[in-house]
């Protein structure tokens, strides 16, 4: 197989099935189940996730594989973040099999699109050009701004759609104006090439602009605080199980991105960022739980919740290179299985048109459907930090890293916000468990769970309590996915490929 | 087939396959078999922990760990699945197997509906505890001590007796959950000074003061865990979730609430990680411990409620353990130890009481009993007998704890005033007060309104099967305490003199003037390296191998 092809067989084979989606969807009869479709692209994601699996092969075999003009990178990392992806794709798929049935279905859309955003965000993670991932990021963020609204008819449905919309077109510009600047200061926009001429620019105040409109850029695709707002309001108003998705699936990748970025484009400055990711990460756990505790709507609450666990990633990155990447990418997975679990749940619980939305509507869960409750309660612990849970081992490295490296203060705002964050998680378990409050508050009749949504939740579940009790084997992936992320120059980063004059010249 | 290298893992193993099993079982209304089989894992358990006292070595070196497993769990970071029982925490693993059916006894007709929830929640509790009593693996212990909240505070949320019940359980998990962070940061820091986190390791390097060299964050670091410990105690001004706790609990919750989980965390990991800070808090902790008992005494001394009353008198009990324990005696910290038994067996019996009293009146305002001592004869003994043995009457177990306790505080170079030491004792007689009268209030004078017009009952068969071996060992733990101290001394002569083996070589040319030692309690500002100079001097010269000077240790005062 030609090595460009090899390099992008996820991403091909994503495509592929998207694009198959669309075409078979209008063969089938309108009123006529879409589930096949939906099995499709099921399909097509495993296959995907088997062929990242067939790149780690490879890569262990022989190294990190590069193609396209050394613009995309093939390496443990990047494997990584697309078993990753590809896994949330596909558990998410599972559950909404049969959220999107009725008599006005748009599953075929829904389904391609999924593979779609997919295709975004594996392409984000395995670009080592800039260029290459503000593509990735558009492809992705386009699909899921559609996504955002797809309980149509619903006036939060719009709303979360255009909010995400605008704010997101916001946010790539700003992406891509870091990108610009950073092509000023360094007369590349390749990540090799920016970290071997950044030492050398003449310009530093320049690229220092460029690495901040590049972290604002990305911050806003994870929400971190300051720049959440989006998030309550498309949480609440898209369709539980595109929630589950969109804020894990996107966010992994733009970690990625940053972690790249800031790790192997940008390391001569690491004093200076390190300063901006810790206000981030302060903000985004402080704002986050502190706005998680004033919210009734369990889709808000999860929200801030996600904004919260955001900071708590950030954290992680002030470690050195080797931990926080590790930490950084151990966290993403234990957070993408408990939060889309909890979200999977969640849509099971409040039923598909969504009737039960407050904290009020969950009280008393336990007597309905136990199970289902009890797992709910599994992933809040998690979301909380439990031990034996992937949430408690997620936060133990962010942490000891940040601790190990000095941050004491840091580690010590980070664990006592979780303190403070068990309080509203704990007010939705009590109220799961606790007598219902109002006797006639029968909303609906208990619907069987489908057997793939059940699969889907099962998995996410053991992938929660694997990464509790087993954390090694996922941190030995991880572990391995640091080295090649920075090939070579925590060696010997003075070598520049580009001439740096350009950039001079323009000062003059 | 040799027991003792998997035992503590069969006692582990045995609740947990036990909730699991019943998390299995459908449920069906009236059915008992649930509790049927929680008291089957409970029995087997308690069986399975006595294996214990029967094989444990007496003779074995002081500070040993005996039934160790050791075995990697996880390479980075370090974590071992590292289990072991020393004198310390043998009797409490025993205590914990042992509490556990008595409690599935007392929830038998108190939990009528959601009956698979309650056992699996309760035996998971048992789980998390027996884990905390075993674990050895700093790392491992903090796992089962988070557990330990989770099916308590849905216990609480569930089964809470009035409306009050969610606040109650959120209540109780954040005071004990935020502390928990900042313990987990303390122990984060530990790890990254040290490499490691297992517990001998961790004690081996704080005797040769190998842990760090900056003063300033070991102290930070041990107060990080003594506050983590002692709001799970709780220790005087943290006990704010007790009360609420203990009124909302079911009684089989309540039986574990409070006390031994907290006090045998100070005793295993502050004391054995930070010997020096844990000296140098000593009379602060002191001071505290005896305005707990006394505070606690005078507030159940006006409760018209019961299980408040209950409540504050937990408070004014843990109290006096943690005065036993920061007198740094050997006397004082054995006391300690046994009374944290004899607390637990009380304070079980006390709660399993007032829930029969609950099952049979519906309440627990004191202003609607009275004169019940004619109608239940076999209630009123059960009674009787568990006040003596809390107030202390000599004979019963609470006797031997107290006196211990009381006569360490006296000789404890560490207690600041002996003024402390008098206010605990008036603990002993508040004590005495306010049970005498409640015994009074309910079960003499004349028939209260709703002892009256309700029927009640006596104690039935199963009731006497969860008393009787209660007011057994109350008598028997009075008479017979040398069979657990054995044990428990082999702990206490350590802890109580742990830094001596370590800096008798240094203040061995000193020791003519060991008197000078004694100028003391400018307690928080000596420098940490010199903890030699708060070891009771006779046990520093018995540690040199010389006649103790004699010094009466009261007489500084």
């Amino acid at each position: 197989m030609p090595t460009n092809l090899l390099t992008l067989l996820p991403e091909i084979i994503l495509t592929v099935t998207g694009v198959l989606v669309m075409l078979a969807e209008p063969m089938i009869a309108p009123g006529k189940s879409r589930k096949p479709l939906g099995w499709l692209a099921i399909l097509g994601t495993l296959a995907s996730g088997l062929a990242a699996f067939y790149q780690l092969q490879l890569v262990n075999a022989s190294g990190p594989i590069s193609g396209f003009y050394a613009t995309i990178q093939v390496d443990a990392f990047s494997v990584f973040f697309h078993l990753l992806i590809s896994s949330i794709v596909l558990v998410t798929l599972l559950a909404s099999l049969d959220y999107f049935e009725g008599p006005v279905s748009h599953a075929g859309e829904y389904f391609a699109l999924a593979c779609f955003g997919a295709t975004g965000m594996m392409f984000m993670t395995c670009s080592v050009e800039l260029l290459m991932v503000f593509i990735g990021l558009e492809i992705s963020s386009i699909s899921t701004y559609i996504l955002a609204g797809f309980r149509k008819g619903q006036a939060t449905a719009s709303e979360s759609s255009l909010k995400y919309f605008l704010l997101g077109s916001f946010a790539t510009a700003f992406f891509l104006y870091g990108i610009a600047l950073c092509f000023g200061a360094t007369g590349s926009t390749s990540i090799g090439a920016i970290a071997a001429s950044l030492g050398t620019t003449a310009t530093p105040a320049l690229a220092l602009l460029a690495i901040a409109m590049v972290v604002i850029g990305l911050g806003f695709k994870v929400s971190a605080a300051p720049f959440h707002v989006w998030t309550p309001d498309v949480y609440q108003g898209a369709p539980a199980p595109v929630v589950g998705m969109m804020s894990t699936a996107p966010k992994a990748a733009a970690f990625a991105v940053l972690l790249r970025f800031l790790f192997n484009a940008a390391p001569m400055y690491r004093n200076h960022w390190i300063v901006l990711i810790e206000i981030l990460a302060v903000l985004s756990m402080t704002i986050g739980n502190l706005g998680a505790l004033m919210q009734r709507d369990v889709k808000r609450l999860l929200a801030y919740s996600s904004i919260a666990h955001a900071g708590y990633l950030l954290v992680a990155f002030t470690s050195i290179q080797q931990d926080a990447v590790a930490a950084a990418c151990f966290y993403t997975a234990a957070y993408a299985a408990m939060n889309v679990g909890a979200f999977l749940v969640i849509t099971q619980l409040s039923g598909y048109d969504e009737q039960a939305r407050t904290i009020d509507d969950f009280t008393g869960m336990a007597l309905k459907r136990p199970g289902l409750s009890a797992l709910l309660g599994f992933f809040l612990l998690s979301l909380i930090g439990i031990p034996f849970t992937g949430g408690f081992f997620g936060k133990f490295y962010a942490f000891s890293g940040a601790i190990h490296n000095g941050h004491v203060v840091l580690a010590i705002i980070g664990l006592a916000n979780s303190g403070v964050a068990c309080f509203y998680y704990l007010r939705l378990l009590a109220a799961l468990y606790a007598r219902p409050v109002r006797e006639d508050a029968t909303l609906l009749s208990p619907r069987k769970l489908a057997i793939p949504a059940g699969i889907a939740i099962a998995a996410s579940a053991v992938a929660t309590l694997a990464l509790g009790i087993m954390p090694n084997h996922v941190l030995n992936l991880v572990q391995r996915a640091t080295p090649e992320t920075l090939p070579a120059f925590s060696v010997a980063p003075a070598v520049s490929t580009l001439p740096p004059a350009a950039p001079t010249e323009m000062t003059r | 087939m040799n027991l003792d290298h998997s035992i503590l893992t069969l006692i582990l193993l045995a609740p947990l396959v036990g909730a699991g099993v019943l998390a299995l079982i459908p449920e069906r209304a009236g059915n008992k078999i649930h509790a049927i089989g929680a008291l089957i894992v409970t029995l087997v358990t308690l069986g399975l922990t006595l294996h214990l006292p029967w094989h444990f070595n007496y003779a074995a070196a002081r500070g040993s760990f005996q039934f160790d497993q050791n075995c990697p769990w996880i390479a980075s970071p370090a974590i071992r699945y590292h289990l072991g029982v020393d004198g310390l925490s043998m009797w409490l693993v025993v205590l914990a197997g042992f509490l556990a059916p008595i409690g599935v006894l007392a929830s038998w007709n108190a939990v009528k509906e959601r009956t698979k929830l309650f056992y699996t929640l309760f035996l998971l509790q048992q789980v998390a505890m027996l884990g905390i009593f075993l674990a050895l693996d700093l790392f491992l212990y903090y796992g089962f001590w988070e557990l330990s909240l989770v099916p308590m505070t849905l216990l609480i949320a569930t089964f809470g007796r009035t409306e009050n019940r969610r606040k109650a359980a959120i209540k109780f998990f954040l005071y004990a959950f935020i502390p928990s962070a900042i313990l987990l940061v303390a122990m984060l820091w530990l790890y990254a000074r040290t490499g490691t986190f297992d517990l001998p390791t961790l004690q081996a390097l704080a005797a040769q003061h190998a842990i760090s060299t900056n003063h300033t964050a070991l102290w930070l670091c041990s107060l990080a865990f003594l506050a983590a410990f002692a709001v799970k105690v709780p220790i005087f001004p943290l006990h704010g979730w007790l009360s609420d706790a203990v009124q909302e609990a079911p009684t089989a919750a309540v039986m574990v609430l409070a006390g031994k989980l907290g006090l045998y965390s100070i005793l295993r990991f502050s004391f054995g990680i930070f010997p020096e800070q844990s000296r140098h808090i000593a009379p602060w902790l002191i001071a505290l411990g005896a305005i707990g008992i006394a505070y606690g005494a005078l507030l159940a001394l006006i409760q018209t409620d019961l299980k408040k009353l209950a409540a504050f008198s937990t408070l004014s009990h843990v109290s006096f353990i943690v005065l036993g324990i920061f007198t740094f005696t050997t006397m004082g910290i054995d006391g300690g130890v046994y009374q944290i038994l004899n607390e637990s067996l009380v304070g079980a019996a006390l709660f399993v009481l007032l829930g029969l009293l609950y099952e049979r009146y519906g309440t627990y305002d004191i202003r609607d009993y009275g004169g019940l001592a004619t109608k239940h004869p076999w209630m009123v003994t059960m009674f009787v007998i568990t006040t003596l043995a809390a107030v202390g009457l000599p004979m019963l177990n609470g006797f031997v704890g107290e006196f211990l306790i009381l006569s360490g505080a006296m000789q404890s170079v560490f207690s600041y005033h002996i003024f402390w030491t008098v206010v605990g004792t008036t603990g002993v007689i508040f004590g005495a007060a306010y049970m005498l009268w409640m015994i009074q209030r309910i079960f003499y004078g004349k028939l209260g309104l709703r002892s009256e017009e309700v029927k009640g009952w006596d104690l039935c068969a199963r009731e006497h099967v969860e008393l009787w071996p209660l007011a057994i060992l109350f008598l028997v733990m009075g008479l017979a305490s040398p069979v657990w101290m054995q044990a428990i001394d082999s702990y206490g002569a350590a802890a109580a003199n742990r830094p001596v083996a370590v800096e008798a070589v240094n203040i061995e040319p000193a020791s003519s003037e060991p008197h000078n030692n004694l100028t003391l309690p400018c307690a928080q500002k000596t420098p940490c390296n010199q903890a030699g100079a708060f070891v009771d001097p006779s046990l520093a010269a018995a540690a040199v191998n010389k006649p103790a000077p004699p010094v009466n240790k009261g007489a500084q005062y």
